[in-house]
């Protein structure tokens, strides 16, 4: 079973920098990590590969030094993996990415299935794969919390807002996953060895034959055109007296707001 | 791959669109906030507000509320594959209908059903598509789409002003849903092609979770427990205060993952967004993940033996207490006000 998973690797801290001429964030110089649901979706093609055989690529679409969030999946365990690396992909909003990812995927050949983390935690958007899926032109499933291979076909349990979801879908697909699928494993000594040796391959824009008029900015329907802190909460209150005397009073409170 | 083209001719697109969407056949409440907040933008374009409602035959039935709520018009689709939201025929049907009557705006709730129809349509039209919006306005006959991002620290502003429709889904519970009598009530019918190739995922069954007896997300009040609630069977207390004040369970991520409660309950970045008019946090520390997911909500509370938590930095009034002392009070003083 051969799996794709698309990751992206995100700012550790919360410290964001905006440039101010084309109203895009800056990442260089912000500590970076795997987005962490992403690791949940390398996790999960590890385990299905470890049953069913196969191998398992990772890619990214992102500026060179995107390169070491690829060895961090190679230290977990992934076999192969590709940066997507390419000028012409600069401010690429969730539309032009997936074209991109769905594009580079293409290029590398056939696959079974396609993992994506559910979201990424800076966008936060949960566009990027279904983008893909329909890139690719294949079924999606997106909050998977339970994934079950079967020859041909994927049992899926997703998580939905009051119930779970029990689908079936057949190969290939997209999948997403949510954060509770599983728990991410921590690299072993031989595999953080084989990420510190390993060389990883540069995909361009050419060589994944990418349109170039709908890929970066340029082939972005969206546009951020204002960034800007959020309205400061107010400070809050804090209450006195003993347990009894604040639930009273907090009680008197969201009265006179009309809270209850 | 099929390229469409782009940009589009922006004034052959006219009229907002909301997604009545629909489960079990009920209209879901997102969609009248839609509907409201619509209304202000239609009258800065002076244009219509019209919703989709697709569903199995009889879903016309629910297009009533939807006029209740000030819409124009009801694009109907009825078919027996659209009982139940899948990606596939829902986003076949949908897709057909709008490159049809070209809306210039679309609006869909940023649920779970929302954001994946949304992500798949946006680019089979090959228009922009804006997250889990929180603000909207027109300018200059644009739609500003704001919403926040980097876990809530930044809040961007974005267009699509070559693209139509201009896509967002938009967050619950951040509009007010209000009734207002449209000035007409219109039904139009439409007949989806739906293939074979979208019908490959099945729904094999529905699992439902009988800890949830209020949906989070449209909650007006919210009483969630954390870690220091100490112990999985002082969920009773919490659910015991969100009953006497008709309000639903939440949970952080660490009573989750700890098996406490199951993962329906998690309020924060990888469980739900919420903003009710009052979130109770009961032991909850307040990491920023759990942060974003309710900071803001109208008025927070918050009960922490530790008066450094961060939860105390958004809360609206903060108690530094044992919550096992003071939620039962809190129970017992509001039961006694109702009597």
């Amino acid at each position: 079973m051969d799996i794709v998973v698309c990751i992206k690797q995100v700012p550790d801290t919360t410290e964001v920098r905006i440039n101010p001429e084309t109203n895009t964030l800056i990442r260089e110089g912000v500590p970076a990590i795997v987005n962490p649901i992403d690791e949940n979706a390398v996790e999960e093609a590890l385990r299905l590969r470890d049953k069913h055989g196969g191998k398992v690529t990772v890619i990214t679409m992102g500026p060179p030094q995107a390169t070491e969030a690829l060895k961090q999946c190679i230290a977990m365990g992934a076999d192969e993996v590709y940066l997507i690396s390419d000028r012409a992909f600069a401010g690429s909003d969730t539309w032009a990415t997936s074209y991109t990812l769905a594009t580079a995927i293409k290029k590398l050949g056939k696959f079974d299935l396609i993992l994506c983390g559910k979201q990424a935690i800076d966008g936060d958007t949960a566009q990027v794969g279904p983008g893909i899926a329909e890139w690719l032109n294949i079924p999606q499933v997106t909050f998977a919390i339970k994934v079950e291979v079967d020859s041909s076909k994927v049992k899926v349990e997703r998580l939905l807002e009051e119930v779970n979801e029990i689908v079936e879908i057949p190969l290939p697909c997209v999948l997403t996953v949510v954060k509770q699928i599983n728990e991410p494993r921590v690299p072993s000594l031989k595999g953080l060895m084989r990420a510190k040796k390993a060389e990883i391959k540069t995909l361009s824009a050419a060589e994944i034959e990418a349109d170039q008029a709908v890929t970066g900015l340029k082939g972005s329907p969206t546009r951020v055109v204002k960034i800007f802190a959020p309205p400061a909460k107010g400070g809050g209150e804090m209450l006195s007296g003993t347990a009894e005397e604040m639930v009273v009073a907090v009680i008197d409170k969201l009265r006179e707001r009309k809270t209850i | 791959m099929d390229l469409r083209p782009n940009p589009v001719e922006a004034a052959n697109w006219k009229g907002i669109w909301i997604f009545a969407e629909q489960r079990e056949g009920q209209v879901q409440n997102v969609a009248f906030e839609l509907l409201s907040e619509a209304q202000k933008l239609a009258a800065d374009l002076n244009c219509e507000v019209a919703a989709v409602l697709c569903g199995e035959a009889g879903i016309e039935k629910q297009a009533g509320t939807l006029f209740e709520y000030g819409a124009a018009r009801v694009y109907l689709i009825e078919h027996p594959e659209l009982k139940h939201y899948r990606t596939a025929p829902y986003t076949r049907a949908i897709t057909q209908l709008a490159l049809k009557y070209k809306p210039e705006i679309f609006l869909i709730g940023a649920t779970t059903v929302g954001r994946d129809l949304a992500a798949r349509m946006a680019v089979r039209i090959n228009c922009g598509l804006t997250a889990d919006c929180t603000g909207l306005a027109i300018e200059n006959g644009i739609l500003r789409q704001t919403r926040p991002a980097f876990g809530g620290n930044i809040m961007a502003t974005i267009i699509s002003p070559n693209h139509r429709p201009q896509m967002a889904t938009v967050r619950p519970k951040v509009f007010k849903k209000s009734k207002v009598k449209s000035q007409k009530s219109e039904i139009i019918k439409f007949d989806p092609v739906i293939n074979q190739e979208d019908l490959l995922v099945k729904l094999i069954n529905i699992v439902r979770d009988e800890s949830v007896k209020v949906n989070l997300q449209e909650a007006e009040i919210i009483i969630s427990g954390g870690r220091g609630i100490g112990d999985p069977k002082n969920f009773a207390m919490i659910e015991e205060l969100a009953g006497v004040l008709g309000g639903a369970v939440g949970a952080s991520r660490a009573t989750v993952d700890a098996g406490w409660i199951s993962a329906h309950h998690q309020v924060g970045q990888t469980g739900k967004t919420v903003s009710p008019k009052l979130y109770i946090a009961c032991g909850i520390a307040g990491k920023i993940q759990h942060l974003v997911g309710m900071q803001s909500s109208d008025t927070i509370i918050a009960i922490n033996k530790d008066p450094d938590a961060p939860i105390f930095k958004v809360a609206t009034y903060g108690i530094v207490g044992d919550c096992l002392e003071v939620v039962p009070l809190l129970t017992k003083k509001i039961k006694e006000l109702r009597g």
